[in-house]
């Protein structure tokens, strides 16, 4: 901040501060005596009277020991505009110097796994102990404590891989992320809304669902104007982009009609947040092993 | 008595007293109704009922509104307007105006409870309201401090007593802040944004919230406690000394204190400092106001025997000063570091809402009803010491829980394994709030219960056939 701000806070801070040390001092200076008394102000409000009785010797000091204490706080610590205060603390220090100490602490427990090959460690049940884990802290909240996903984020213990169920491939969605997005109505802009639900009649086809026949018949020709270059004439998908398979029984949008329509109508997108920085390497390793071990 | 030629200059208006004595149970009874409700969604979750306007929420800002600007708020109303009459020896500025600040706070209110279920909402804690309504407390609150300040230039004792200035400090504060958080820019008839981005907005929200209640549910209420604690207990306040010290230096320090809640987060440090040291400070000037009423009733312990009354006002002390005391201490970042986020700041708010606020609200409205209408005493002093004992009760269980609970969360939430992870998920810690959520769902039946009654007394002291409802009282020479 610039100088004036800085000298302005300061200002203020301390001003308040000592106001209060001065209304304190002035008004015990006045004290007309050090014990209680009778005597009133004089005043009388709608028959209430005021006693003139002296601070209470105790609240006086637990004020000034605020007072003082604060001071020193402030000698301390930052809040007098710049001024660092004289232990040069910061709350980003603070967490730098406690995430230290949890690397120190921690960092050996992760790292003799660091090397062990994931199908390896998938077998190893300290390292999934500490993988199931870690996933409960870091991954629970989207996929679920039981990693079973929910809409919009995959089923970890099933088969069906977006972007694939190699350990590699694991281990690169735990460190970089993963993006996709299913355009609306695919690489058909123009698709009338007859069809939408052709097309979503002729998905339905594909795992062997509830559908209108003839409609679904008529889909094979908008599918493969509009989404045969992603899910492939197959409709098998392709992991390369995490276009999903269509032919299984994993939905991650919903598998009725309706859910179907939403995704063609309006697409999709979605994402994964990248874990490197937030976890170490050892730590990622460790999950991926655990994500390994839910359906291998 | 009633005086149909009252001559204005030397009668006070009892009228928008007794309106206000009114609304204060009634809405008191809405919000806190709202209130065990809420609490019981969070025990029975299917209590949400499957509507947007009945989950969580949507009614609890219609909760908090319901009981600190409709209870608290007509609490304040009455008595400011009741004390300011009465120790100034001066009739209200203008009784069109005092009738104005009545109905259109009521609109404010009903407003609220239109508005808030439908999701219009600014989204700033206890500032949820729209800017339609933010306009109509605007204009309400200007009328507020003109009746108010007007009677005190009219008044014929030669000092302000300090229950006015209490009064006024809170008037003129609430004025500053309600403009200065609310300002938005508006984009239809119920939505607005906030005119503060980022850090700022957040600097603003907290600053104006936390003086809600420091000036609001502290300053106001310490006026009121400054009239009828004395008036009740029948002797003189204990220390004007104090009172001057420990007033400047409320005011002056808690405006400073709102940055306490945004501890560990992207405000400056340096502001997050400011707000603690100032929190800290605050402890000695809270504890005057403590004091100043605990010992006005030195040489009249024993009126607490008999009277109920006074045990409201007296225990509200206590729950005052036991606040003021945990308060400070959870402004210290490394407390803080526990508390923030868990109930405990849910049990310290209502050990200061429902212990001070509403318990001197009560003992402040018994003491009022007889004498605005005209009779010797409430219709059962029974009922109002049954009303002491639920109120306590209430209290002391919804706060005992909230600490239990809020100790708990904190701890599950930084407990880790020997690996570094963190131990519990956080639904487990939803999981194990579960018998202290039920605790003070109970807490807030009973509390609720003693407000029924309440109600039920003050009605039938009103329809007792000598009750009459005064609306121009002579006044009296002190």
């Amino acid at each position: 901040m610039s100088t004036f701000w800085s000298i302005w806070i300061s200002v203020i801070v301390l001003g308040t501060i000592f106001g209060c040390w001065w209304l304190l001092w002035a008004t015990r200076k006045g004290q007309t005596s050090d014990a209680e008394t009778e005597r009133t102000t004089g005043h009388s409000f709608d028959g209430i009277e005021e006693y003139d009785n002296p601070l209470p010797k105790w609240w006086f000091y637990l004020f000034l020991g605020t007072v003082i204490f604060s001071l020193g706080y402030l000698a301390l610590y930052p809040g007098l505009g710049n001024f660092q205060g004289l232990l040069g603390w910061t709350q980003h220090n603070q967490w730098d110097t406690e995430m230290q100490v949890a690397d120190a602490r921690y960092g050996e427990l992760y790292a003799q796994f660091g090397q062990v090959p994931v199908k390896e460690l998938a077998t190893d049940d300290e390292a999934l102990q500490m993988g199931q884990r870690l996933f409960a802290n870091n991954c629970a909240v989207c996929h679920g404590s039981a990693a079973r996903g929910a809409i919009g984020f995959p089923n970890l213990t099933d088969d069906a891989w977006l972007y694939g169920g190699e350990p590699e491939d694991i281990l690169e969605t735990l460190h970089n992320g993963r993006q996709a997005n299913m355009p609306a109505k695919g690489t058909m802009p123009n698709m009338t809304s007859t069809q939408v639900d052709q097309v979503v009649n002729y998905v339905l086809s594909f795992s062997g669902r509830a559908r209108d026949e003839e409609a679904a018949e008529a889909g094979k020709v908008v599918y493969a104007q509009g989404c045969v270059a992603c899910h492939g004439p197959d409709a098998k998908g392709n992991q390369a982009i995490g276009a999903p398979n269509l032919t299984d029984d994993a939905w991650l949008y919903g598998s009725t009609y309706e859910w179907i329509e939403e995704t063609v109508l309006y697409g999709r997108e979605n994402m994964m947040p990248a874990q490197s920085g937030r976890l170490s390497e050892d730590q990622i390793h460790i999950l991926a092993a655990y994500v390994y071990s839910l359906s291998n | 008595m009633a005086m149909s030629t009252a001559n204005p200059d030397v009668t006070y208006n009892y009228k928008v007293v007794r309106q206000f004595a009114i609304t204060t149970v009634i809405w008191g009874i809405v919000g806190m109704s709202l209130g065990v409700l809420i609490a019981a969604q969070l025990v029975w979750p299917a209590v949400n009922l499957d509507y947007a306007f009945t989950s969580f929420g949507r009614l609890r800002p219609l909760h908090t509104n319901a009981v600190i600007f409709g209870f608290g708020g007509s609490a304040l109303f009455a008595t400011s307007y009741y004390v300011v009459q009465r120790t100034c020896q001066a009739r209200l500025f203008s009784d069109g105006l005092a009738a104005f600040t009545f109905w259109g706070w009521q609109l404010v209110m009903v407003a609220a409870a239109i508005t808030l279920p439908q999701g219009l909402t600014s989204t700033k804690e206890y500032a949820e309201l729209e800017w339609p309504i933010d306009l109509l407390i605007l204009a309400v609150w200007v009328t507020y401090a003109v009746v108010f300040f007007g009677t005190i230039t009219k008044r014929k004792t030669p000092h302000i007593y300090v229950a006015n200035w209490f009064y006024g400090a809170f008037i003129l504060t609430v004025a500053v802040l309600h403009i200065g958080n609310n300002l938005a820019i508006p984009v239809s008839a119920f939505k607005s944004y906030s005119m503060y981005s980022g850090v700022t907005d957040a600097m603003m929200q907290w600053w104006y919230g936390h003086n809600a209640v420091g000036f609001f549910l502290t300053a106001g209420f310490l006026g009121m406690m400054y009239y009828f604690v004395p008036k009740q207990a029948g002797r003189p306040v204990y220390s004007y000394r104090l009172s001057i010290v420990h007033f400047w230096a409320l005011i002056a320090t808690y405006v400073w204190a709102g940055g306490h809640h945004l501890h560990y987060s992207a405000l400056p440090d340096w502001a997050q400092t400011a707000g603690m040291v100032m929190s800290l400070i605050l402890l000695a000037p809270s504890w005057g106001g403590m004091i100043n009423g605990m010992m006005t009733l030195s040489g009249a312990w024993h009126k607490l025997r008999t009277d109920p009354i006074l045990r409201f006002l007296v225990v509200s002390l206590s729950f005052y000063g036991m606040s003021t005391f945990e308060g400070p201490m959870m402004a210290i970042k490394t407390v803080n570091a526990l508390s923030h986020n868990t109930d405990w700041t849910i049990g310290h708010v209502h050990s200061g809402a429902l212990g001070w606020v509403a318990m001197i609200t009560i003992g402040a409205i018994y003491h009022l009803v007889p004498k605005l209408w005209g009779v010797q005493a409430m219709y059962s002093t029974a009922m109002i010491n049954v009303h002491f004992w639920l109120a306590t009760v209430g209290t002391v269980l919804y706060i005992v829980a909230m600490w239990v609970n809020g100790i708990m969360q904190g701890l599950m939430w930084r407990a880790v394994n020997s690996d570094g992870t963190l131990t519990y998920s956080f639904v487990e810690a939803v999981e194990a709030s579960g018998p202290g959520y039920f605790v003070r769902f109970l807490g807030g039946v009973i509390f609720l219960s003693g407000m029924l009654i309440m109600a039920y007394n003050v009605r039938m002291t009103i329809r007792q056939k000598d009750a009459v409802a005064l609306n121009n009282v002579a006044a009296q020479a002190a």
